[in-house]
């Protein structure tokens, strides 16, 4: 963040009202949005009503006396962009934490403006992770922003940290709100010994941070992938964990600037506020693009919740992890899970039958669902629900769990395999012309 | 809003988009302003006068904006601009034309002319000179991608005037004047191709709305059959997310008997406008060998766009909707999500520190609905000719929940109501509408069950209450299996649950990324209701349970291959003939 304050700024001494999150005074020629720095931290105007000026100050205002200095910056939050930016580690406002040198580079303002949609590409190239329960059923393209639901206990992280370093990305943009210091060191580690670490940019919020410092976060990580993907026309893959810990971040704020808080004590914004940070994937018309893949941590499984509901509702699908208890394994839900942009590539860009066998397979897994049902009440089964919790533990072993790691031919021969070990023709109820082509008769 | 000098004032307060203004002069409430923000000109809309004190919604981002900066009034609420030049283009909720926009990023203050000025129209007059003419009446037509694009008395104008000279067939600009009319006092007025009109307001030139009555085919089958949607009507969509709303708006876009196609893209990806601008240029309208984008107009106000200009944008493109409708032209307007809407209201009146009503929503969130709603329908013209606008609004009720005060207000205002259902979506049983809950409530018009019986068959109403039916027994008889066990039931629950299964698989169930599944055309949904309800009329030999399920996959699983032939092609005749094969085999 650019904080150095010019020979003939005003200093103002005479803060008047004092709250956990704001400080306000009398000022004069400031801007909307605009940076502060009140008693050496970085605040932002948030309110002006005559010559009353709100800031919000991102660390909190604890301390803070009334006749602290008020320096107004004449800029909104900024950070310097250049190649240089490669392989660093930032705090939320973008100012090193690895002890390395500050960035030069060219000042561009965070939360640049939208992109026009009819400037955008479709979407269309296939990221291949290696994870069937993503490439199977759940297919990514380049462009796309996704999320990936799971419990705090789960192993989102890992999953994405793979996730990122197969997915061929030019660069990768790492937003962490929130982050634990072991989680950091863990991403930290990952790609430096995937002898990644040249390719990856960090803006980083820990726990050991104030958490109101989070909100900048994401427009920093897309600053940083707007100047890759447009600048430089590369493949950007941007990862924010946890954007719940980011929801968090604004609910506080709005409740301290007494909001009136709409579902789960969010704020009525949360919608837009999202919205605006995850409508930043796009497809460049000359060949960059930003895809993100985020993490949204639920409570006790529940996707109502206003933060993953919006997050759904603005996402082009969710990545839904959870633990399968048959097989002791994390696997990618197949009912819950879905990948909006799947249809572009899938069957096109991979074989003909892929859509086919994804559904028949999805909705036998879904029949042996009700199987287990049936026996958990403690009725009969009849010789299909039999094949189908066959089927359904083989399918969970071999294509949903997240340490598979195949390419996508294989995802497919394997499911037609398991369909045609367990089922008859009639039961998969596919198209005949892929029976024709891929039935193996037992 | 008659005012000479345009009033001014000076901004004094700034909280998000909501910004405070002092004024110097009259303001109306909705009027438009612009702040002279040093970079650019930002357009605003007042939403609240208090004293001297003038609150309005920009329409842009206020970041960097000073206190006393100048505010200048226009002297009139938010409008459109309505000519010739209108469809296949790319609007913002503003109506500012997106393809005209420089550069990859949308800059704030760009505004551009929703039409050419400078492409000439080939006009032919419709009237006569001499003779007396209201509001809406037509003077002429020119021919816009295809359609009649009449040229009509401005909307604004009050009262009966007398064409006075009408120009003479030819190509002319849209601003070039084409004719003159007089009013009652002998004052001339110059009327061009071009008119104005402020987008909260109806357009009501029509001489009556009577209720609709004519079915609107949409190709989906779970809509036509079993819940029809008539011309000129209403309808929505609530559904969970990736449940399949916009799936389904763009597969009725896509396929339903309509002159022109509004797509309102409201506060929702912009990766799904992307979608439109991609297929529907290549998607062939069969009836008139053109490209659907010619008769299609988008109003993009995607999620990321300006949340104050997300609540005009269906406005516009509802008013946009009027102006077509006032040509004689069937309009199908759709708005995904209308919820987005509702919540872009919801910040300001959280803004405005309005006292907020459930789930801090504004109070009068349900008269707004109903408003909106209520501008769709069927008319006669003035002149006779008959013309409609159907409207479909999605619904993204939070957390799912039906009882959200978006779809409770909604329920209210549309008459046919198609929901998704998680379950539904989860197992892939697309479109996942629930057909049980879902209703369409033109069905108990007596005037629509005059048209059916009219234009489809006489027994088409009984057939499709049997497959309704069919479904609810279906759906007991489940339940019933899944309290008392497989074995635990007669064997006809296992028969009444697979009839069920038979009618969701090959009616309901519809591949909307399949070449031929996608539409279902009227005559062929006729004759696949009549060959399921055949088949479930059939009285059958079944040795257990067991062979019941085993039949009815069989028999599902040929009726899905049907579904995916070419109607009436050798490939479908085959599949006829193994499904009539089967039923015979089984049969008593
Ligand atoms: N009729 C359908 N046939 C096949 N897949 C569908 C259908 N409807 C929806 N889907 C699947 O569900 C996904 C979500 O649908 P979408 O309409 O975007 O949901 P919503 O608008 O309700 O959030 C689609 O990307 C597609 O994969
Ligand atoms: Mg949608």
């Amino acid at each position: 963040m650019n904080m150095e304050t010019q020979a003939f700024q005003t200093v103002y001494t005479k803060i008047t009202n004092i709250t956990k999150a704001t400080v306000l005074l009398k000022a004069t020629g400031v801007g909307y949005e605009e940076m502060a720095l009140v008693h050496g931290r970085l605040a932002q105007v948030v309110k002006i009503y005559g010559n009353d000026v709100t800031l919000q100050v991102f660390s909190g205002t604890e301390g803070i006396p009334t006749n602290a200095e008020v320096v107004f910056l004449n800029h909104p939050p900024q950070l310097k962009v250049s190649d240089q930016l490669a392989g660093r580690f930032f705090n939320a406002f973008g100012d090193p934490i690895d002890g390395g040198p500050e960035v030069e580079g060219e000042i561009r303002n965070i939360g640049s403006p939208s992109v026009n949609p009819v400037r955008r590409m479709q979407p269309s190239e296939l990221i291949a992770t290696g994870i069937a329960g993503i490439d199977l059923n759940n297919s990514l393209v380049t462009g796309q922003k996704i999320p990936f639901f799971a419990d705090p206990d789960q192993p989102y992280n890992q999953v994405m940290a793979n996730v990122a370093l197969r997915a061929q990305a030019d660069k990768i943009i790492l937003g962490g709100m929130g982050m634990s210091n072991d989680d950091y060191l863990f991403f930290k580690n990952v790609f430096s010994n995937a002898g990644a670490l040249d390719r990856i940019v960090s803006f980083v919020n820990t726990t050991d941070n104030p958490p109101v410092e989070r909100l900048l976060v994401p427009d920093m990580a897309l600053t940083a992938a707007e100047y890759f993907a447009v600048d430089k026309k590369q493949k950007v893959l941007v990862l924010l964990t946890d954007m719940t810990l980011f929801a968090d971040a604004l609910s506080i704020v709005s409740n301290r600037m007494d909001q009136i808080p709409s579902k789960d004590s969010m704020p009525g914004s949360l919608y837009s506020d999202l919205a605006r940070i995850y409508e930043k994937a796009v497809q460049f018309p000359d060949g960059g693009s930003i895809t993100i893949i985020a993490v949204t941590t639920l409570s006790g499984g529940d996707i109502t919740h206003a933060i993953p509901d919006n997050t759904g509702y603005i996402t082009e699908g969710q990545l839904f992890l959870r633990r399968d208890s048959d097989i002791g394994k994390v696997i990618v839900d197949p009912f819950r899970s879905l990948s909006r942009l799947k249809q572009l590539v899938i069957g096109k860009q991979t074989r003909a039958d892929h859509p086919q066998v994804m559904n028949a397979a999805i909705r036998l897994y879904a029949d042996a669902a009700n199987a287990k049902t049936k026996m958990e009440n403690g009725f009969d089964l009849t010789d299909y629900d039999e094949r189908t919790l066959v089927f359904a533990k083989s399918y969970s072993e071999k294509l949903l769990a997240i340490d598979v790691n195949i390419d996508v031919l294989e995802m497919l021969d394997t499911s037609w395999q398991l369909l045609c070990a367990n089922f008859t023709k009639a039961e998969v109820g596919i198209k005949q012309e892929f029976l024709d082509k891929h039935w193996i008769e037992n | 809003m008659e005012r000479k000098i345009k009033t001014t004032g000076k901004v004094v307060g700034i909280i998000a988009n909501l910004v405070i203004v002092d004024v110097d002069g009259p303001v109306a409430q909705n009027e438009i302003g612009f702040i002279h923000h040093p970079e650019a000109d930002l357009m605003a809309e007042v939403i609240k006068v208090m004293g001297k004190h003038a609150y309005v919604q920009v329409f842009e981002s206020t970041r960097g904006l000073m206190v006393g900066t100048d505010v200048v009034f226009e002297n009139h609420m938010l409008e459109v601009t309505l000519g010739p030049g209108i469809l296949s283009r790319n609007y913002d909720g503003l109506q500012n034309d997106l393809d005209k926009m420089e550069g990859v990023f949308l800059q704030r203050g760009n505004y551009t002319d929703p039409l050419n000025r400078d492409k000439k129209w080939a006009f032919t007059p419709l009237a006569k000179v001499g003779s007396q003419v209201i509001a809406g009446d037509w003077l002429g037509e020119v021919p816009e991608n295809g359609m009649p694009h009449r040229i009509m008395v401005p909307f604004k104008l009050e009262g009966s005037y007398t064409i006075k000279s009408l120009v003479a067939k030819g190509s002319y600009v849209v601003d070039d004047t084409i004719a003159v009319i007089v009013d009652a006092n002998g004052k001339e007025l110059d009327i061009t191709m071009v008119q104005k009109w402020p987008v909260k307001m109806p357009i009501r030139v029509y001489k009556e709305k009577p209720r609709p009555f004519k079915l609107l085919e949409t190709g989906v089958r779970c809509i036509d059959t079993l819940n029809p949607i008539m011309v000129g009507g209403t309808g929505f969509i609530p559904g969970p997310f990736g449940t399949g709303k916009t799936v389904l708006q763009h597969a009725i876009s896509k396929q339903a008997e309509a002159d022109i196609v509004i797509i309102a893209a409201c506060g929702e990806r912009a990766n799904e406008v992307v979608e439109i601008f991609k297929e529907f240029p290549e998607l062939e309208d069969p009836r008139t060998g053109r490209k659907l984008m010619e008769r299609t107009v988008i109003i993009a106000n995607t999620s990321n766009m300006p949340v104050a200009a997300r609540e005009a944008s269906v406005y516009t493109a509802m008013t946009i909707g009027e102006y077509y409708r006032s040509m004689g032209l069937r309009v199908l307007l759709m708005a995904d999500s209308t919820s987005r809407w509702a919540q872009a209201l919801r910040e300001m009146s959280n803004r405005l520190e309005e006292l907020p009503g459930p789930d801090a929503f504004p109070m009068d969130l349900s008269a707004i609905v109903s408003n909106f709603y209520a501008r769709a329908g069927f008319v006669y013209l003035n002149n006779g000719e008959t013309a409609s606008i159907t409207f479909i609004g999605t619904v993204s009720p939070a957390g799912g929940n039906l009882k959200e005060p978006v779809t409770e207000s909604t329920r209210k205002a549309a008459r046919c109501f198609y929901g998704l259902s998680q379950a539904r979506a989860d197992s892939k049983r697309y479109p996942a509408i629930d057909a049980i809950d879902s209703y369409s409530k033109y069905l108990e018009y007596p005037e629509v069950q005059e048209y059916f019986n009219e234009h489809i068959s006489k027994t088409w109403l009984d057939k499709v209450i049997v497959a309704k039916d069919l479904l609810l027994r279906g759906k007991e008889a489940m339940e019933q299996i899944n309290i008392l066990g497989d074995d635990g039931v007669p064997i006809e629950f296992h028969e009444r649950f697979w009839k069920g299964e038979l009618i969701d698989f090959v009616i309901l169930q519809q591949d909307a990324f399949d070449k031929i599944d996608c539409s279902t055309p009227l005559v062929r949904q006729e004759y696949l209701l009549k060959s399921v309800l055949d088949v479930a009329d059939t009285s059958f030999e079944f040795k257990g349970f067991e062979d019941v399920s085993t039949f009815f996959k069989n028999v599902i699983n040929q009726f899905k291959q049907l579904n995916y032939s070419e109607y009436e092609s050798d490939q479908f005749n085959g599949y006829v003939k193994a499904i009539d094969e089967l039923v015979q085999a089984q049969k008593k």
